[in-house]
């Protein structure tokens, strides 16, 4: 088809230029006049776009190199990286009418003032701070086939990432592409494919190995996969000889034909050209299973110790040494297992501008996201974890936090409020923290809510701290008017629980008028967990480290049996429930006075205490998790298991999973309200 | 006949579009915004969409996203109109589950080639 085809469409183009330059024209104006907003500039950009496009289809070089030049400023105007002051609207009007001469010029083939539209696209390039990138209207994008002498081979693995077939990319309709640039063999790998009730029709499970004999050349093969080649695994390299598909054995195994070797090997992993060996694709199963090894081999290892440790090791003192040394490794090897796994919190990170940039769209405000810490890594398991809740911070600063430009501005403030996402490690643990220069939070708000919902009693005091809180209470909304963004039902109770669930903290430091700062603080792994080991009867259980606040043995004056309560503990002038583990899981032989065996109290989710009563206490010490899920079923007021050093399996308590259970033991059911020092 | 709807503010582009897949043998249905096109979408089957991603009301990237969740048309293949030097538009169309990309300046043959590629 011949360009000239098109020329039929050039007075409309004409027609059209006229319309967007006018409607531009307008609101620009409307812009200098410290009227009309971003939506304007939006449109403006448009016209300038759309002008270009059709420029370039029909061959207006000129017009094309300047419409470019002038985009990319308005581009960078209504991104904010330049702003629109007088000298700067100046030259946007002088630019726009130059625009409109080179159109109208186009239009009639007269000639246009080159020095003056050289000059001007000069001064929005200094305007900008540096030159736009070239335009491509100008340069003719056509597909040159390569003309080689005779047919050349190829080898190509092609395997589909799972989102493939979620973007409408056909599989099939590639495999026909490359059969019509040549003579084409295909092996299909059905290896990843689940069996029927695991699979999900959406996903891409096929891959592929071809051999195609062909005069096209490379590009036209890379041609073919050039809309999946970030969505896929690819490798094309040329073969010289026949690869012997149907005898592996013989294939040489560094020569490409290896890739035809039979689907199982081929999942034996990644095979890359040498200059990307500096990393290497694995995968995640296999990651999980060299954790649980070395979890083994830690237990193992703890086991050892204690073993030794009751023999008379005199004459051994190397059996010892040995030992020691071995336990170091141990400790290090787990340690580069872990890194292995760990990933920047970039990968969550990087999904909050977005969400900033809509949502204080759509809400009118203007924000500024700063991130701090983005290569903090953490393991794989605690990122997965972590996106829901810290999506749901971010939100929530942004409609609660930051207030509108306009208050803002009232107020001293800058227009632009700044939310700041930080990551770093911190004595073993991430700490992410989500900070906002907005209003804090309403204390009296808060307050007003809590004792409508009540969850406090109207005459209760309470210290800002404590205020600040209670925004972590269940089914509380403090958004004036319930909005769709934040004020959905899911509220920070939600957050603290998942944050919990995943041996984290929830820390909040708020000043009126000058923002909040909320402080995730979680463990870098889910693999393992210090824990305190305490003996119930015969029994041994793990309570998680980071829910122990104290442990004691309470006078006998301190113990108290309240109502509907069972046994309270009165502790600084708190009563603390106490929870008898014994009777919950029906251990015998167990001390079932608290004041002759020990209370360790622990804190649960919405920051109540309770009182475990235990016999005694026998260490603290890093154990492995083991699933009780997959390994068994879930039961309540139990997270998960463990293997002692002892080779004894260990329960690991859910101190939150307890006071529920103790709630329905003493009162029948009933959620138990807010307990608050009073 | 293959039916592709073409989406874009510029009536000279879309009549090119038009003009140029009406002649390679494909019906062409015409949508000024995303919102159109969602109404176009609406009415019945489309076999493909070239879209542009700078347009008013709603832009070519919301569309994309809307077509995606639609169970009636997520598998709908998805062109978008962008320049080559404009890796970021192309991987945000991407990431929104955008099929392919056409590179501008408009060209009749590539044109058909590529949505030969997606839509044969």
């Amino acid at each position: 088809m011949a360009p000239d085809d098109l020329s039929q469409f050039k007075n409309t183009y004409f027609e059209e230029c006229g319309d967007l330059l006018g409607a531009a024209e307008a609101k620009l104006i409307a812009l200098g006049d410290g009227q009309g907003g971003s939506e304007d500039l939006h449109a403006i950009f448009r016209a300038v776009h759309s002008i270009k496009g059709g420029a370039g289809a029909f061959g207006f070089e000129r017009l094309v190199r300047f419409a470019h030049g002038f985009e990319t400023a308005l581009d960078a105007l209504r991104n904010g990286e330049l702003t629109l002051d007088r000298s700067g609207h100046d030259l946007v009007m002088r630019a726009f009418d130059m625009l409109a001469d080179l159109v109208r010029s186009c239009r009639d083939g007269i000639d246009v003032d080159e020095a003056r539209a050289a000059a001007i696209s000069a001064q929005l390039e200094r305007w900008r701070g540096g030159p736009a990138s070239p335009p491509t209207e100008t340069v003719p994008q056509r597909t040159v086939p390569a003309t080689e002498a005779g047919p050349q081979r190829f080898a190509i693995r092609f395997r589909p990432g799972p989102d493939l077939l979620r973007k409408a990319n056909e599989p099939l309709l590639l495999v026909r592409e490359l059969r019509s640039l040549g003579h084409l063999e295909v092996v299909v790998d059905r290896s990843r494919m689940p069996t029927l009730d695991g699979l999900d029709p959406e996903t891409a499970y096929l891959a592929w190995d071809f051999v195609i004999d062909t005069t096209a050349g490379r590009d036209a093969l890379e041609a073919v996969f050039e809309f999946v080649a970030d969505e896929c695994e690819l490798d094309i390299r040329s073969a010289e000889t026949p690869p012997a598909a149907s005898d592996p054995a013989v294939a040489p195994v560094a020569s490409p034909s290896l890739e035809l070797a039979p689907a199982t090997e081929r999942r034996q992993g990644d095979r890359r050209s040498s200059e990307r060996s500096s990393t290497i694709r694995v995968d995640i199963d296999r990651i999980d299973r060299l954790v649980n090894m070395v979890g083994e081999i830690v237990i193992t290892q703890a086991m050892l110790s204690q073993f030794i440790g009751q023999l008379h090791t005199e004459g051994f003192g190397a059996l010892g040494q040995g030992l020691e040394a071995m336990a170091q490794h141990t400790r290090e090897l787990q340690e580069s297992v872990m890194s292995v796994r760990a990933q920047p919190v970039k990968s969550v990170f990087s999904r909050m501008p977005r969400l900033v940039r809509e949502l204080s769209a759509s809400l009118g405000k203007e924000v500024r996201l700063v991130m701090i810490g983005e290569a903090t890594e953490v393991d794989k398991t605690v990122i997965e974890q972590l996106s829901d809740p810290l999506v749901h911070m971010v939100r929530n600063a942004i409609d609660h936090g930051i207030e509108m430009p306009d208050a803002r501005a009232a107020k001293g403030k800058p227009r632009e409020g700044t939310i700041t996402l930080s990551a770093e490690h911190r004595s073993g643990r991430i700490v992410i923290a989500i900070t906002d220069d907005g209003a804090g939070i309403d204390r009296e708000r808060v307050r007003q809510k809590c004792i409508e919902r009540g969850l406090i009693g109207a005459d209760q005091v309470l210290d800002a701290d404590e205020i600040d809180n209670l925004i972590f209470a269940p089914g509380l909304s403090t958004a004036a008017q319930v909005s769709d963004i934040s004020g959905r039902g899911v509220g920070m109770d939600v957050v603290k629980r998942n944050i919990q669930e995943l041996g984290g903290r929830v820390h909040i430091r708020s000043t009126p008028g000058q923002g909040s700062r909320f402080t995730l603080s979680l463990p870098l792994t889910l693999a393992v967990l210090d824990g305190m080991i305490v003996s119930v009867g015969a029994a041994r259980y793990v309570v998680p480290l980071t829910n122990i606040i104290e442990s004691l043995r309470p006078q006998v004056s301190a113990v108290t049996r309240l109502v509907n309560r069972g046994h309270v503990l009165m502790i600084r002038g708190e009563y603390v429930q106490l929870v008898y583990v014994h009777e919950l899981f029906s251990i015998a032989d167990a001390i079932t006075d608290a004041t002759r065996g020990l209370v360790v109290l622990v804190e649960v989710e919405g920051g109540e205490k309770i009182g475990l009563v235990v016999d005694e206490i026998l260490g603290q010490q890093q154990v492995v998790i083991k699933s009780l899920e997959t390994n068994y079923s879930q039961i309540g007021g139990i997270s998960a298991a463990t293997i002692l050093g002892d080779g004894r399996v260990a329960l690991i308590l859910d101190v939150s999973g307890i006071r529920h259970l103790a709630a329905e033991r003493t009162t029948g059911a009933a959620e138990p309200a807010l307990l608050l020092a009073s | 006949m293959k039916r592709v709807l073409t989406v874009d503010d510029s009536k000279t582009m879309r009549d090119m579009v038009s003009f140029t897949l009406k002649q390679a043998g494909y019906e062409v249905l015409e949508a000024g915004d995303g919102s159109q096109a969602l109404s176009v979408l609406g009415n019945g089957r489309v076999d493909c969409i070239i879209t542009d991603l700078n347009m008013p009301v709603m832009d070519g990237l919301q569309l994309i996203r809307s077509v995606r969740a639609n169970p009636s048309h997520k598998g709908t293949p998805i062109l978008m109109l962008t320049t080559e030097a404009d890796d970021t538009k192309k991987s945000a169309g991407r990431e929104a589950g955008a099929t392919g990309w056409l590179v501008k300046p408009f060209d009749p043959e590539k044109l058909v080639q590529t949505v030969r590629k997606v839509c044969p």
